[in-house]
């Protein structure tokens, strides 16, 4: 098990970021990912793997039209 | 067209413009055409900055606490700001007007783009303020050439803004290449017939040969503009160049203009595609995110939103122009339809340039009046706008109209033969026309705003007030634009506990509260209606476009900071403070920033006051605001409102959908209270939504006749226990 912005989500191996903001359906493009306090570059979220147990923020840089 | 008929003419002296401010205001009065200069001084500076605030400061000085939307000394003010007319940087051109709104009745400003702001500056002056009322429709003259003030008797019968601005670009110019230094505001019939009067504001488009218009749409500015028999204020200033604002430190504008142009152009495509699509890149994120209004706010999703994705706005838009509503802005987002063949209307038949459709016009007059046409929504924007009416006061109230005919309240006897339903595309547009005539009295009724018409359905009808309550989706007296707040607690605030109602300029916090999960408490939450408001009204007070702060960010802004300050983008604050510093010969701190603002925030908010509103009771929020009103809008979400309740400590075993709603409507009004109560501390108001005195004297306003308003309104049972 893992928590994206504090809500617990099922852990599997090989998780990547990018499978988890498809599961979310988080398809803002302007996104930023810290796994566990630490960045992910948006270039690398779909290689990044996460651990069980990880705390995954997923902030959306938006504000308004 | 034939030469105009001079009524008044005023000569000026000229006057170089030093650090961003020409240090002096134009004061007009329409009514006995008089004029005069007025000095600004540098505690008008210090304390007010520029643009809105200039605003503000001029219509507090010309106003009486009496004083209505429509009494002469009700004034449009208009103005630009320190930062105005820069060309190194991007979104550098807009102005702001200020004035007593006929929808709220009390003060509201508006922003636009286009050259107006920067050509009014250049001509000589910070400000524009238009007082009295005209006996015929004229047309004020701003000639920065020849530093004269003129007016003329309108010879126009259509004072629609295509037909005006056109021709006054026509008149005014001595060529093709000249026509570029003329701007027009105008506005048109249906500013007459509505409330919702907006103003167009144009720079003209060498590429295309045709004027481009721009809106300050919302409060009805329009329609005060013509209730003083304006039919357009024009300006024409030449030879502006890269340092017609004279900074003290021209150097800094370059090498921080450089660093943007290059983000956008490296990141723009990746990012929001703001050069391609423009804001319409929101209208499948936000129905993605359960968050574009359908059918009058009762849904945030729609099967055919797909037809109105910004995929299909990118074809329809002209690619590989570039777009930018004031020289420089090389984020560009100023997208416009060309050769679009009108279908209906009084044009119809002619092939125009339609500025937009922006986001906001894709859900007003698309998704939330259950319309998913491009093509309609495009006919419908330029048609608002050649009127004189703001897209989003129109999209909204037409959603409100909808409900009310789906629900029974409305029917074809008093709509006089329109079938008014949820994506009745003929009617609705008919409808349209019917208030660009003003000669239908339903179209006249729909037009008061939503406030207004709540209560003609339920006097002249017999529509329930009650359910109109519920379902009118507006704060202090206008329209809600285009988010569908009810999910996100924050956005209540964002939206209603705002100084001139339920407009998205303050603070858009949906997702950092509802989806990033940034805001868990209430002293959160304050705290980001603390910032985000003061630090966009920034934008106001020095002349700047909003949308290349966040519509872009450096590639490695999240990788450099975390949570709610990447969402401040920190790099782009510092840009802010290094052009305010290197125009203005200032030296500014980002927290002095923010300062800046505060004080003009707490001023207005004074304003309202004095203007008999500005307290808890005017911070009101409609039930479908804050969650579900009918079972249908709960049943789409169930998953999603049961896990509210019982997150809420409300078991819900056993009750009908109908009770489900009742229980959490209470649980969220208890929390709207904790919201407001949480939001007023944190700006230093007492519990009645008041500035306290402490707060003006912190903020340097506690100018006798301020701190006097603030007396009078304030009782001892309104302040915080210890
Ligand atoms: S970002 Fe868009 S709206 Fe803002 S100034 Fe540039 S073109 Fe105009």
């Amino acid at each position: 098990m893992i928590r994206v912005n504090g809500e617990e989500m099922e852990w599997r191996p090989g998780l990547t970021v990018k499978d988890i903001l498809e599961a979310k359906r988080f398809v803002f493009p302007m996104i930023g990912v810290w796994i566990n306090d630490k960045p992910v570059p948006r270039d690398k979220f779909e290689t990044t793997t996460v651990n069980d147990g990880d705390e995954v923020q997923v902030i959306h840089m938006i504000s308004g039209g | 067209m034939e030469k105009m008929k001079l009524l008044a003419e005023w000569k000026y002296e000229p006057k170089k413009i030093e650090r961003g401010y020409a240090g002096r205001t134009l004061y007009v009065n329409i009514g006995d055409r008089s004029f005069k200069e007025k000095p600004v001084t540098e505690d008008m500076k210090e304390k007010f900055v520029g643009g809105r605030g200039f605003g503000l400061k001029l219509l507090w000085d010309a106003v009486k606490d009496t004083t209505k939307w429509n009494d002469p000394e009700n004034e449009l003010v208009i103005s630009g700001g320190p930062l105005c007319g820069i060309t190194q940087y991007p979104g550098s051109g807009k102005c702001y007007t200020v004035f007593i709104s006929p929808l709220t009745e009390q003060t509201y400003d508006s922003n636009a783009g286009g050259y107006f702001g920067p050509l009014l500056k250049f001509s000589g002056w910070d400000a524009l303020e238009v007082q009295g009322k005209s006996d015929r429709d004229v047309i004020l003259f701003i000639d920065g050439d020849n530093n004269k003030v003129e007016v003329y008797e309108s010879p126009f019968e259509d004072i629609n803004a295509v037909t005006i601005t056109e021709a006054l670009h026509e008149y005014f110019a001595d060529s093709e290449e000249d026509k570029r230094n003329i701007s027009v505001a105008s506005t048109g019939k249906g500013a007459e017939t509505t409330n919702w009067g907006c103003l167009n504001m144009s720079f003209y488009d060498l590429r295309r040969k045709t004027p481009r218009l721009k809106q300050a749409g919302r409060g009805g500015g329009g329609t005060v503009f013509r209730d003083k028999k304006l039919a357009a204020i024009v300006v024409r200033k030449r030879g502006v160049g890269p340092a017609s604002n004279n900074p003290a430190d021209i150097s800094v504008l370059q090498r921080t203009g450089l660093k943007l142009h290059k983000e956008i152009r490296d990141l723009d495509d990746q990012q929001n595609k703001m050069r391609k699509v423009g804001t319409p890149h929101l209208n499948e994120i936000m129905n993605e995110y359960h968050l574009l209004p359908v059918h009058n706010y009762k849904f945030g999703q729609h099967p055919e939103a797909s037809k109105i994705h910004s995929k299909i706005f990118e074809k329809l838009f002209t690619q590989g122009i570039p777009d930018g509503c004031w020289y420089g802005c090389s984020m560009a987002c100023a997208k416009a339809v060309d050769g679009f063949e009108l279908k209906t209307g009084p044009l119809k038949g002619k092939k125009v340039t339609v500025d937009g459709p922006e986001y906001e016009t894709c859900a007003g007059l698309g998704s939330n009046i259950g319309i998913f046409d491009p093509e309609w929504i495009i006919e419908a924007n330029f048609y608002a706008d050649h009127y004189g009416i703001d897209t989003i006061s129109l999209g909204t109230g037409l959603a409100f109209v909808c409900e009310c005919y789906e629900l029974g309240f409305l029917n074809k006897d008093i709509t006089n033969g329109l079938e008014l339903k949820f994506g009745s595309k003929d009617d609705l547009m008919e409808l349209i026309h019917r208030m660009g005539r003003g000669d239908d009295k339903f179209a006249s009724i729909v037009g008061l705003g939503i406030h207004k018409m709540k209560k003609v359905f339920a006097e002249k009808y017999g529509a329930p007030f009650e359910v109109m309550e519920k379902i009118g989706m507006e704060g202090q007296g206008i329209e809600v634009s285009e988010y569908v707040p009810k999910e996100s607690v924050a956005q209540w605030g964002g939206y209603f506990l705002t100084l001139k109602g339920p407009q998205h300029d303050e603070a858009w916090l949906i997702f950092m509260d509802r989806v990033n999960k940034q805001l868990p408490t209430f002293e959160d939450k304050a705290e980001a209606l603390h910032y985000f408001p003061n630090f966009r009204l920034w934008f106001s007070l020095v002349g700047l476009c909003k949308l290349p702060w966040n519509d872009i960010e450096p590639a490695d802004n999240v990788v450099k900071y975390k949570g709610i300050e990447a969402a401040k983008v920190p790099e782009h604050v510092q840009n802010y403070v290094d052009l305010f510093n290197a125009v203005t010969g200032k030296s500014i701190t980002k927290e002095e920033l923010i300062v800046q603002s505060e004080r003009v925030y707490n001023f207005q908010r004074v304003f309202q006051l004095r203007l008999g509103k500005g307290t808890r009771r005017d911070h009101n929020i409609p039930l479908r605001a804050i969650g579900p009103v009918f079972p249908e809008e709960w049943e789409v979400r169930t998953e999603y409102y049961d896990n509210e309740l019982k997150a809420a400590g409300i078991d819900s075993k056993g009750l009908t959908t109908e009770e489900k709603i009742r229980k959490l409507q209470e649980y969220r009004l208890s929390q709207w209270e904790q919201l407001v109560d949480a939001v007023y501390k944190r700006r230093g108001w007492n519990k009645n939504g008041i500035p306290t005195v402490e707060t003006l004297k912190r903020l340097g306003i506690d100018y006798p006749d301020v701190v006097e308003v603030v007396r009078k309104h304030s009782k001892p049972e309104d302040n915080w226990e210890e």
